[in-house]
Order: C-alpha cells, then structure tokens, then sequence
C-alpha cells in the first residue's frame, strides 16, 4: 500500500507545482517582454498583475469548444492530450532535491529516479511530435496543416541535436540516471564547463523542441496565422497551451540538472535551487524572444543538418576519446 | 483511382482544376495577421515554395474619389488624409498642389517651408511603421514597440499643431490651415534631432542581425526593366539602383533649395529596400532640419482670396475681405476651367492627383496615382519560386496600404 501511495502522492505533489508554476511563467514572460519592449505588461489583476493567469485560464474554461467540422473528431480530441500527457510524464525523472527522510523511510525529491533517466527524456520528449502532427492534420485547415509539417521536420532534426548534446554527457559522467549524473556535479565540477559546446547544442536544440522564438515556424503567426492550433479554442487551446510551457520547464530544469548542477547549491534546500537556475533559462527564452526575428524552413533545416551535426558528432568524438583515454590511465 | 476520378468527370468540369494536384491552393488573407490590412493572396503552393500568387483587391473600395467629386475643393481635402492613412500630410499635399496648379497661384515662403516639413515628418512617420512591422514579420516583435514610441513623438507633434493625430488635413489648397508656433518648432526641433539616435537603435537591433540579413537578402528580386515596366516607384524602384525621386526630378515647394540625397541599393531584394528606407529617414531628418533652420517669417496662406479667405483683421476695413469670405464658405473655391496633375514623393512612391475643374465649385473629376497600387502589381514576380516565409517578407517590403490601393 505505502509502495502506491508514497509515488501517487509526490506525483501529484509535482503536477500540483507545475500547474501552479506553469501560469506564472505566462506572467514572468509578459512582464519581462513587456519590460524589453516599452510596455507595461499585464499589471491590473491583483498585485502586479499576478491574478492575471488566473483570469486568462478561468477565460479560456469558459470559451465554446469549437471543433471544425471537416476535422477528424477523434484525432483532434486526442491531440492536445497527447501534448499535456508528453509534456508532464517528461518531467517524472527530474530530481528536484537530495534525498530526504521522512518518519523512516528514505524518499527521494523525484518521481521515478530511472536508470535510463536520460533515455527516458529523450523517448518521451519525441512523443511531443504527435501531437503537434495529428492536431495539425486532425483540424482539416490547410495552415494547421503546414505547421504540422513544419514541427514534424523540425522537431525531427533537433531531436538530433538535442541527443548528440546529451550524449556526450551521458559519456562524460557515464550514467544515464539523472541523481548521479547530479551528485557527480555536486561532488565535483559543473558539466556546463566540462562540455561547453554540449551545453549550447543543448540550448539551441532546446529552443526548437519547444517550439521557442527564434525557432517558432509551427506557429508562426505572420505566416501561418497561428500553425497547428489554428483551429481550437477554449480548453483544447489551453492544453497546448500549458504543453508548450511545461515543456519550457523541463528543457530548462534538464539544462539545469545537466549542466549547472541541478539542486545542488549552498544555504537553500534543492528544490529552490532548482528554480533559480530554471527561471535563468526561462529568462533567456523570453530574451532570445524579444530579440530575434524567426528564421525560415531552409535555413532552420541547413542550420540543424550543415552546422549543428558536424559539431555535434565531433564534440562527441572528441569526448569519446578523452573519456576512454582517461579511462585507460 | 485518381485516373478513374477525372474520366468520370462530366465535360462541363474539365476546364476547371484537376481534382487531385500536388499543389496547395491557399487564401491569405483578407483576413490575415501579416497581409498588412485586407489584402488577399490566392496562393498555389508546392509544399513550402510559391508557385503562383495572385493578389485580389478591392475589400477596401470605399470610393473615395467619387465621395471627393461629390463634395467642393476644400471639402475634398479631409478625403485626401483617408486614402492613405499613413502619409496623410503628404496626399493633403499633392492634393492642394494640384488646385494650386488650376489656380496657379502664389504660396507664401513659410508655407512652402513648412510643408516640406510637414511632409518630410510624414514620410519618417510612414517608414517608422514601415520598419515596426515588417520587422514583426519576419518575427522581430521588439523593433515595433521602439519604432511606435518614436511615431508617439510624430502624433503628438501633429497633434499639437493640426488638433489631429492621423487625419490632420492641414495642408490645405493655398498654403496651410494655419501657422506653426515658435514653441511647436522648438518642439519639432528636439524630436528631430533625436531621431538619428533612435534609427541607429534600429539599426543596432536589425541591420547586423545575421538571422535578419539571411530572412531579408536574396529574396523578393524586382529588377529595375521589371520595376519600370510595372510602373513601380519609390523606395522599390530605388532599391533596383534607380535614383528615380520626384523631389529631384520634378522638385515642388522649393525641394531644390535643400541638400540630400537619393539612396538607392544595387541588391534589388527586400534587404536593398530596408538599407533604402533606412537611409530615406536619415535623409528625411536632415531635410527638417534645413527646413527648421531656414523657416522664413510671413503668412502661411496665399494673398490670392479666391482661394484662401482673408485674415479676420481685414473685415474690420474691407469691404471685399467680407465678400471674399462669405463667397468662399457659401460656395467655395471655382478653380478656373481645365485640368491639373502633380505628383509628389510619397514614402511609397510617386503619388499624383490628377484633377478636372469645369469652374463650378464642385470637382468634375479627382482621380489619384496611388503607389500601392502600381507597387503591388509587381508581387506576383518579385515572390514566385520563393517560400512562404518570404512572402511574407515581400508584401512588407512593397508597404502597401490598401486604402490607397483600393480607394
């Protein structure tokens, strides 16, 4: 009994923080852009505009759920769970904090502490991919259409990028489970100086996984009107909604387990940590947002496949190489 | 099964397009976030690339020409603001330039003056909005807001002097509606001296962005043969390496009398029409700054009364003052009989009015030489066999306004 409960309780512990966190960071981008741009942002519900994710949810729950009618009905349900369900199981394997001991028993500050930590990241970001496809083809609109296609393509090649930047950690701390690949970094050095290249790869891949400026072409809305979630509304909207978000967080809370230590840090329990160095992430999205302008299909595609590969697999190399020379030694 | 569905085709059908193709048929706009008002693309696309574009106008008629032949000269004028709402000061002026023509009267220096700056404000107005939302469609959202803070600056100048933020109507056939204060010109000065600095912002955030210059070069080719066979103009023509501008080639209010330059760029893509624009600002800023420094005293409206009325101070002693002003506000002007057109630079090209007068106090005919227009014809050349994205990119640069393509 205490093997089902103890797991169900931090589960729902953890999608309780997500979806609490998930709206402020609507808000914390609002606000910093609107900073960057000469505006004021969202700053009339509550202190500081801080009830507006609130109004903006309690909104979209009440707007009619519209679903076209030449749409397949099943696939376009479907679809935006996919993205919510593909967004939160990724965050299951995130450690949040060292483990802690409660009335005897040891629990660890993480869902489910896998072997295949890494693996498992990897497999279940790639599930993503379906819902933004079949929402797209689902809708029976041609620009829903083209963004699928759009976000098929891209999110195929930066799955790439994004592997290769994890392998090379993967090698370079030779575990897969993400608590030690933390505690190796507590006890040493940060990865992010070990394997700086992997750590821009993994940015750049991690902005276009998520579907983030610059590499927002799915949804590009001058071009596509709004790309694959064109045609929905209400709650379904929201879903892809806190998806894209979610997601956000758990590129940013892997770059911070991978690369800056995790929840390792001084004075403060783990899990604040762990914030802090997520909300730096979050920041730079939201900077890389206000700054750039969007590339195009070509160019995304040639960036991934002509500059970012080769850099890639030979970062990979050269880590093979010093890993197993020093494990020669 | 394909086959199988075009043979049972009843032969009415088979003019039409073939059931099952590999392309895409698409309908951008009228309502589409980056078509740049109620422009409608239909669009035939092959995956991500362009094979056919053809814009469909006229969600805009409004037909405001013929609202102008119904109203007298002066009436017309607030008419001239709406067609291209951008540029509102620049069509009032092309507009009271070609009744000044039918008149063939003589406008004061301070009026002459203070039209080119007038205008000149306008055109950076324009290019402003130019540069905020074409960088927003390429997906630069920042460069927007910074380009509408400085165009804050511009409205609120006008403001203060016209009581109007968009639809000023202030330069009026025979000079201006009325005289520009020390205080507004001091004013004026300030803003205009600190443009450059924000252009430069500009510049900083666009003109060395490698993601920008790689979105913005190569894309959108209009030649120069292309561009003057479509009767293509301004920064369109220019950026195709022709220093075609009518403030040299046919100079009005006393544009000879002022030192700039005519940018032009030898890339003929929308990159070349940014550098073009760009340039065209800093240009414009210089040309107010001249027109601030040499900004004559005197009236602002012309002596000749059969077109402006005469100053209140004159009905106290003059019989004809009195004639004049109520001749002019129960009838109106009566244009002498024939026919006038005067084009002006626009921030968008050569803009013209061309105008018939039959005596009467109504117009017989207004027709105007709207850029967007012409400009626009030349899309479906300048986006074929490129991508979507670059569609996008293309309508921005070509800047049209749908009011004044439409009209």
């Amino acid at each position: 009994m205490q093997d089902l409960v103890v797991p169900m309780l931090r589960t729902i512990a953890v999608i309780a923080v997500l979806m609490t966190l998930m709206p402020y960071m609507t808000w914390f981008e609002r606000r910093v852009l609107a900073a960057m741009q000469v505006r004021h942002g969202p700053n009339r519900v509550g202190w500081q505009g801080l009830l507006q994710p609130l109004a903006d949810g309690l909104k979209l729950l009440f707007k009619e759920d519209l679903t076209p009618s030449n749409s397949d009905r099943w696939l376009y349900r479907l679809a935006p769970a996919i993205a919510l369900f593909a967004a939160l199981a990724s965050f299951a394997v995130i450690p949040f904090g060292p483990t802690v001991e409660i009335q005897g028993t040891m629990v660890p500050m993480c869902i489910a502490d896998l072997d295949i930590g890494v693996l498992y990241l990897l497999g279940v970001s790639s599930l993503g991919v379906y819902a933004l496809v079949l929402g797209g083809w689902a809708s029976g609109s041609k620009y829903s259409l083209m963004g699928a296609l759009r976000a098929a393509a891209q999110v195929v090649s930066y799955e790439l990028i994004l592997g290769l930047a994890l392998i090379a950690v993967v090698l370079t701390v030779g575990d897969t489970k993400l608590s030690t690949i933390v505690q190796q970094q507590h006890d040493g050095v940060w990865l992010v100086f070990l394997q700086p290249v992997a750590f821009v790869l993994y940015l750049i891949a991690a902005c276009a996984e998520t579907n983030r400026a610059p590499f927002d072409l799915p949804e590009a809305e001058t071009e596509l009107v709004a790309g694959y979630h064109t045609e929905y509304s209400g709650m379904r909207f929201a879903m892809y909604f806190i998806a894209e978000y979610i997601n956000m967080l758990v590129v940013s809370s892997l770059a911070a387990t991978l690369f800056l230590g995790g929840f390792s840090g001084p004075f403060w329990p783990g899990p604040w940590w762990l914030i802090l160095k997520l909300m730096v992430f979050m920041f730079l999205f939201v900077w890389l947002r206000a700054t750039l302008p969007r590339l195009r299909y070509d160019q995304l595609m040639r960036l991934s496949w002509n500059k970012l590969l080769p850099i890639g697999l030979l970062n990979l190399a050269v880590t093979a190489v010093i890993v197993v020379y020093r494990s020669g030694k | 099964m394909s086959r199988q569905v075009s043979s049972s085709l009843p032969a009415a059908n088979s003019t039409k397009a073939p059931l099952i193709s590999n392309t895409l048929h698409i309908n951008m706009g009228p309502q589409h976030p980056s078509t740049h008002g109620v422009l409608r693309l239909e669009l035939e696309l092959d995956g991500e690339v362009v094979v056919s574009c053809k814009p469909v106008i006229g969600y805009l008629h409004t037909g405001i020409e013929k609202t102008m032949e119904a109203r007298n000269w002066m009436h017309a004028v607030p008419c001239t603001d709406r067609i291209d709402y951008l540029n509102p000061l620049g069509n009032n002026l092309a507009f009271a330039l070609s009744v000044e023509a039918l008149f063939a009267c003589q406008i004061p220096e301070r009026a002459q003056v203070g039209r080119v700056l007038l205008a000149e404000l306008t055109r950076i107005n324009s290019h402003l909005v130019w540069v905020g939302t074409g960088a927003m469609d390429l997906g630069a959202l920042t460069i927007f807001f910074y380009c509408m803070r400085e165009r804050e600056g511009i409205l609120d100048l006008f403001e203060e002097l016209t009581g109007q933020r968009m639809m000023t109507s202030f330069i009026r056939p025979g000079g201006l509606a009325d005289d520009m204060s020390p205080e507004w010109l001091t004013r004026c000065k300030l803003f205009v001296d600190s443009m450059p600095g924000y252009i430069d912002e500009y510049e900083a955030l666009l003109s060395k962005n490698p993601i920008f210059l790689e979105r913005m070069s190569g894309i959108g080719i209009l030649r120069a043969g292309d561009a003057i066979a479509l009767g293509v103009s301004g920064p369109l023509l220019r950026a195709a390496g022709i220093a075609h501008d009518v403030r040299k080639v046919h100079p009005y209010c006393g544009y000879e009398n002022y030192t700039f330059d005519v940018p032009t760029s030898q890339t003929a893509d929308c990159l070349g029409r940014y550098h073009v624009r760009i340039a065209e600002m800093r240009e414009s800023v210089k040309i107010c700054q001249q027109a601030l420094r040499i900004m004559p005293s005197g009236p602002v409206r012309t002596s000749n009364r059969k077109v402006m009325p005469p100053p209140r101070s004159e009905f106290q002693h003059s019989m004809e003052a009195l004639i004049h002003h109520f001749k002019l506000y129960t009838e109106g002007q009566r244009p002498p009989i024939g026919e006038a057109y005067v084009a002006v630079e626009s921030p968008r090209g050569e803009l013209g009015f061309y105008v018939v007068s039959d005596g009467s106090s109504k117009p017989v005919r207004i027709h105007e030489r709207g850029p967007s227009f012409a400009n626009l014809q030349a899309i479906e050349l300048m986006c074929k066999g490129g991508l979507l994205a670059d569609l996008v990119a293309v309508i921005a640069s070509i800047d049209p306004i749908m009011g004044e393509v439409d009209r």
